[in-house]
């Protein structure tokens, strides 16, 4: 969690991501936000994240990118 | 008919109840859409001024396209800002075009303050309803003419004060005239608009749309990192004509998305505002045989577009796309550095001519002056042509070649080289996404920056295969993504100024 915390921080400094649930709605993370964000979590965590991978649900908080990673590790 | 409303007009009387545009929470049809700018631009008109710029400070939505056509209807001139635009920067841009009034939103109104404009705002859903006064905006029409100014466009200038583009009714109905007949665009047509209204190639769908009947369906930014959604609102709004910056197009082909979603309505696919990599566009074309792509070039300065080439034969990747002939009405000359016609092959700079050369630089007649220029060819009486700044060649099948920008050309251990060369060399080589190729000036080194799965010693091997030694870059850096600016193009100023610390 602290790493995704992390790298939260450097793709998208000065927010507090924790507790937020619509990072994707409320425009926390913007499209070319997100495209960064997976860059570097395909690189941190060697993972694929496809295409099918790619919707707000999973983007909305911490958790829900939290999950995704651990679901893509497997 | 002289004015661009006229013309909008005349397609909201062929089809009153055809969507004009929409996006993702509403739509306004040619009829709506004519009668909310008509309210707007009663409601302006109350400030009895004439070739004024008034700025929409708005989301891109259809009721923003119903405030840039109020504008009009008052006899004044619009300005699109940026809502995502810093504050000093709105400043700047107001400080050249001082404008008489802005429109805007609930949610931004606050931040006019900041910008330090304090003069007269309207929001926008508070005026898009309201009273007509018919007499009155026939009274403004029919003073207007097809010189005066639609609209002010300011160009991402990389250092110091941004440049303001007018750019005329005339202009706007000329260029629209060759887009509309070279792609067959009709009232059956769908674009799926990516591009913001302050970027220029979003005069091209928009304008393109709204003199022939046909429908803008904008598509939300966010869609483009979720691409399978932004498939499936390509396939529910029947989206069949695209013009997108090729980052966007590149998204698609690095994701191999078309493995799990596929548009299903396209016929066409047209670019602007950067080169499209030959490997991304191949995975199209791979995948899309049938639909038809092509690719157009051109500046602000002439409305959008003065070149296109529609793609008629296969590339290899890596080889770069020809950016075509002149448009229709719009005339091309590659002048050397002595003011001469160059040879058939000698590269050289490119000129414009022709109605889709805008007037010139608001409030800026050294910039103005220094591009906007009497025809070298022509002695006999004053013709004004564009110097683009883009070096080009003529290659063997009589098509313009891109060389790359007159200040991209660098000189690095007494050869004359075009970074966009070495770019290109680098996209084509296996596990690159994208590319951008910088130089230093002061270390005179040239910097290779880089987004993909390739490692940066198999690249550089890679490059130095397909470029001559004086061109290896000096320096590889791999990062993991590319930045972009606000149009979705690859930020090549940002890059500049923050290459040490990537």
């Amino acid at each position: 969690m602290d790493e995704i915390l992390e790298i939260l921080g450097e793709v998208k400094p000065g927010v507090n991501f924790e507790g937020e649930t619509d990072l994707v709605e409320s425009g926390i993370l913007d499209s070319m936000t997100i495209i960064q964000l997976v860059a570097r979590l395909t690189d941190e965590f060697d993972i694929e994240i496809t295409p099918l991978d790619l919707v707000p649900e999973n983007f909305n908080s911490v958790e829900a990118i939290k999950a995704l990673v651990d679901r893509l590790a497997d | 008919m002289k004015t661009l409303i006229d013309y909008i007009e005349k397609t909201a009387n062929d089809f009153p109840s055809n969507t004009a545009v929409s996006d993702d929470v509403s739509a306004l049809t040619y009829s709506q859409l004519i009668s909310s700018s008509k309210s707007i631009g009663t409601a302006l008109s109350k400030l009895g001024c004439k070739n004024r710029a008034v700025a929409v400070y708005m989301n891109k939505t259809p009721e923003c396209v119903a405030a840039m056509l109020g504008v009009s209807y008052s006899g004044n001139f619009y300005l699109v800002v940026d809502p995502k635009m810093p504050a000093e920067r709105i400043r700047k841009t107001f400080s050249v075009v001082d404008p008489v009034a802005v429109i805007t939103e609930d949610s931004l109104v606050n931040n006019l303050a900041d910008a330090g404009y304090n003069g007269k705002s309207f929001i926008c859903n508070e005026i898009i309803s309201g009273a007509i006064d018919e007499d009155k905006l026939s009274d403004i029409r029919n003073k207007m003419l097809d010189t005066d100014p639609l609209y002010c466009l300011f160009t991402s200038g990389s250092t110091g004060m941004p440049k303001g583009t007018v750019v005329s009714n005339a202009n706007v109905i000329s260029y629209t005239n060759w887009f509309i007949s070279a792609f067959g665009i009709n009232d059956k047509t769908v674009f799926g608009s990516q591009t913001p209204f302050y970027f220029s190639m979003s005069v091209t769908d928009l304008f393109g749309a709204l003199r022939t009947g046909a429908h803008l369906a904008i598509i939300p930014k966010k869609y483009f990192s979720f691409p399978i959604k932004l498939i499936q609102y390509l396939n529910d709004k029947d989206v069949n004509t695209i013009y997108w910056v090729p980052s966007a197009l590149c998204i698609v082909a690095n994701l191999d998305l078309f493995k799990y979603a596929k548009p299903e309505k396209l016929e066409k696919v047209l670019f602007a505002g950067e080169v499209m990599p030959t490997k991304q566009l191949n995975y199209w074309i791979r995948n899309f045989p049938d639909i038809c792509y092509a690719n157009l070039f051109g500046p602000t300065e002439t409305t959008d577009i003065c070149t296109y080439y529609v793609v008629n034969r296969q590339f290899e990747d890596g080889e770069p796309l020809p950016i075509g002939n002149a448009c229709d009405n719009c005339g091309v000359i590659v002048v050397n550095e002595e003011g001469r016609e160059c040879a058939p092959d000698e590269e050289g700079e490119l000129y414009v001519r022709g109605s889709f050369v805008a007037g010139g630089y608001y409030n800026n007649p050294e910039k103005t002056a220094e591009a906007f220029v009497r025809n070298p060819l022509n002695t006999a009486y004053p013709e004004i042509v564009y110097k683009t700044g883009d070096i080009v060649r003529y290659n063997e099948y009589g098509e313009l070649v891109y060389c790359g920008r007159k200040d991209f050309q660098i000189k690095h251990m007494g050869y004359r080289i075009e970074l966009g060369e070495i770019e290109n060399a680098a996209i084509a080589a296996e596990g690159v996404a994208t590319a951008a190729c910088l130089y230093d000036s002061q270390a005179d080194s040239i910097i290779l920056i880089y987004e993909g799965k390739i490692d940066s010693e198999s690249l550089l091997s890679e490059v130095r295969n397909r470029v001559p030694e004086y061109m290896v870059p000096s320096e590889i850096k791999k990062i993991p993504s590319m930045p972009h600016n606000s149009n979705g193009k690859i930020d090549r100023v940002w890059l500049k100024n923050n290459f040490k610390e990537l």
